[in-house]
């Protein structure tokens, strides 16, 4: 993926400096930098669900870590996107088990449905369609994956209806519920 | 033949809680182990139950438990391997999203038997919700004395943490696994040493898959010998099939090992047969990385027996006609399915996860993505195939790790058994242009095409 210019505005507020305690407390105190794949994912959260250089930095310097020990993982792992995306991602799974079930009509339904292609956002920075590899949920395809939750057995249906529920801020990306 | 271990209270409302779980036995193996056996007494219980890993190696796990180095003093660490992202599997899930706690008393007894004090749970970051069920299971359960210090007045202290990642199947490998636990690039490490002597943080480290932790509790509780009755052979217990694809009833199933492979398919308690009746035309029992078996080869064997749910009997025949258990996704293939698209979707899928590390891994399932593509689109050459069977016989066993191999695997098998799907890509390119071509015109169908054709 591409590193972005984009100004971030960073804000590592109380809560946020709470959790990344929280975590850092789950490893011996000389091994402060085994929190980093939990800390990324919180702090990316916390910040419009991107990591900006700065922003990386700023990890580094939380967990007394080189910069580059930051940016080697972020540019690996998949989950962290280095530039700004939708406010809502629709990962769709292609993976075989999903493709044999209607996974890539049902993302180029999407992707018409929003005018965008895939790996683009709509224009007004609401929506982000991808296709991603096995998300584990072969048996209940097709599906995606939005925010920290899974949408399984998608028909175009419930996808038009997921787009409006987003459009009415009616989806709520890391509040716990069980998938169905 | 459907003894339910793993899954057994799975339907009871609630079990997700504490207090459920130890209102329905739980937690037991952990006061039966810490009163009343020694660490190595719970080890050799495992070693007698037979129980294998279920990751997809299945490598004996009470022999990989005794493999941990004790001797050096050092700190010891059990590592959970819930980074499940094997194409076609999951099961892990399941339990952890239903069963929470029965991972967690896994981790507590088996964490007791290899001496260690601090073991984490490594799950995959897409699973967020997973790992926000499995945090709070944890604190449910130092609240109730389970972890801690001094667990059952013992003198024995145990911390236990999940740690989550960020999309990476690599970290799937055990020690591409600690590298990302150790807040690294999931680059496999170069073995020996083993993890049992040098792993996490450089300390004696097992790594055990979800599943196989999991089935800890019960044969603690009704001992190694009772789990090992269940089974065929070496192939002892109970495994759990994640399936998907074109069949009636898709999902997760505990069968005991040695159920026949057609009363898993075809019995309406199972998988009910083939959605809408169709023809079955392949089927992968044990993941993407394991051999695609042809119709003819999955209710028989090649030497005519019945294919059994175990081991050995899917591996019966070798790459040649026979295939493996692997991690269990059962993934199933009417005739509408194209092997040729299915097989480049696989590809395209090792080279989005390979680490890049070697170059065989790294350039050769760029290389078959490529050709598998342009076979798959009509762009094809004859001397294609052959080219995809060099190259994947020149990632395999050239790797650190075994996911050069699990590339390689099923782009052999593909061409080994459906070699003439492939020839028929090369040659009609006109009746492939559509990407649902064997939906329209099932394969059987045109399959006279390819023999007629003069090269």
């Amino acid at each position: 993926m591409e590193i972005s210019n984009a100004k971030q505005v960073i804000n590592i507020d109380a809560a946020l400096t709470a959790r990344i305690d929280e975590l850092l407390s789950h490893y011996p105190a000389d091994k402060r930098k085994s929190a980093l794949l939990p800390v990324l994912h919180e702090v990316q959260d916390a910040h419009d669900n991107w990591l900006s250089i700065e922003l990386q930095d700023k990890v580094a310097e939380i967990l007394g870590i080189k910069p580059i020990e930051v940016y080697e993982v972020v540019s690996f792992y998949t989950m962290y996107n280095q530039k700004p995306i939708g406010k809502y991602m629709f990962e769709f799974c292609r993976t075989s088990c999903c493709a044999l079930r209607g996974a890539e009509d049902l993302m180029d339904y999407t992707c018409n449905k929003l005018g965008i292609k895939e790996g683009e956002t709509t224009p007004d920075g609401q929506f982000t369609v991808v296709g991603v590899e096995c998300l584990g949920a072969c048996g209940y395809a097709p599906m995606l994956q939005l925010g920290d939750y899974y949408k399984e057995h998608l028909t175009k249906e419930k996808v038009d209806a997921l787009i409006d529920d987003c459009r009415a801020g009616k989806v709520d990306l890391h509040k716990l519920t069980i998938t169905e | 033949m459907a003894t339910k271990i793993l899954l057994e209270h799975a339907n009871v409302p609630g079990i997700k809680t504490y207090d459920v779980y130890r209102q329905n036995g739980g937690y037991r193996s952990v006061e039966k182990a810490l009163k009343g056996m020694t660490p190595d007494e719970v080890v050799e219980e495992v070693k007698t139950s037979g129980l294998r890993g279920r990751g997809g190696a299945g490598f004996p796990t009470g022999m990989k438990w005794s493999f941990i180095d004790k001797k050096s003093g050092k700190p010891r660490h059990l590592v959970c391997n819930a980074d499940e992202s094997e194409p076609g599997t999951f099961k892990d899930r399941y339990l952890m999203e239903y069963i929470p706690h029965l991972l967690i008393e896994g981790m507590i007894t088996s964490s007791y038997a290899l001496g260690c004090n601090l073991s984490y749970i490594y799950i995959r970051g897409e699973y967020m919700w997973v790992y926000r069920i499995l945090e709070k299971a944890i604190k449910e359960a130092y609240a109730a004395g389970w972890l801690g210090k001094n667990i059952l007045g013992t003198g024995w202290d145990l911390d236990l943490h999940v740690h989550c990642g960020a999309g990476a199947y690599i970290c799937g490998e055990e020690t591409a696994l600690i590298e990302s636990l150790e807040g690294k690039r999931g680059n496999p490490r170069i073995k020996p040493p083993f993890p049992a002597i040098s792993g996490l943080w450089a300390n004696p480290t097992v790594v055990n898959n979800v599943e196989s932790i999991s089935a800890v509790p019960w044969i603690i509780n009704n001992t190694g010998a009772e789990y090992a009755k269940i089974g065929v052979g070496r192939s002892t217990g109970t495994k759990l099939f994640s399936v998907s694809g074109h069949v009636k009833n898709p999902g997760v199933y505990e069968i005991d090992m040695g159920m026949t492979v057609d009363e898993f398919m075809n019995s309406d308690q199972y998988l009910g047969g083939m959605m809408n009746d169709r023809p079955l035309k392949g089927l992968i029992p044990g993941g993407s990385s394991v051999p695609i078996l042809p119709s003819h080869l999955i209710f028989k064997t090649a030497a005519g027996e019945d294919r059994l749910m175990t081991y050995e009997s899917l591996a019966d025949g070798g790459f040649a006609t026979g295939s493996s258990l692997g991690s269990g996704g059962f993934i199933v293939y009417n005739d509408t399915a194209c092997i040729v698209r299915n097989t480049w979707n696989f590809s395209r899928f090792y080279h989005h996860e390979s680490c890049g590390q070697c170059s065989p891994c790294r350039e050769g399932t760029g290389w078959m993505e490529k050709v598998l593509h342009r076979i798959e689109n009509g762009h094809g050459r004859e001397e294609d195939i052959d080219l995809l069977w060099d190259i994947q016989r020149k990632i395999e066993g050239n790797t650190i790790c075994p996911l050069g191999d699990a590339a390689a695997w099923p782009v052999a098998a593909a061409i080994r058994h459906f070699r003439d799907e492939f020839e028929y890509h090369v040659r009609f390119p006109e009746k492939i242009k559509n990407r649902d071509h064997f939906v329209a015109e099932p394969f059987e169908k045109v399959k006279h095409l390819v023999a007629k054709q003069v090269v």
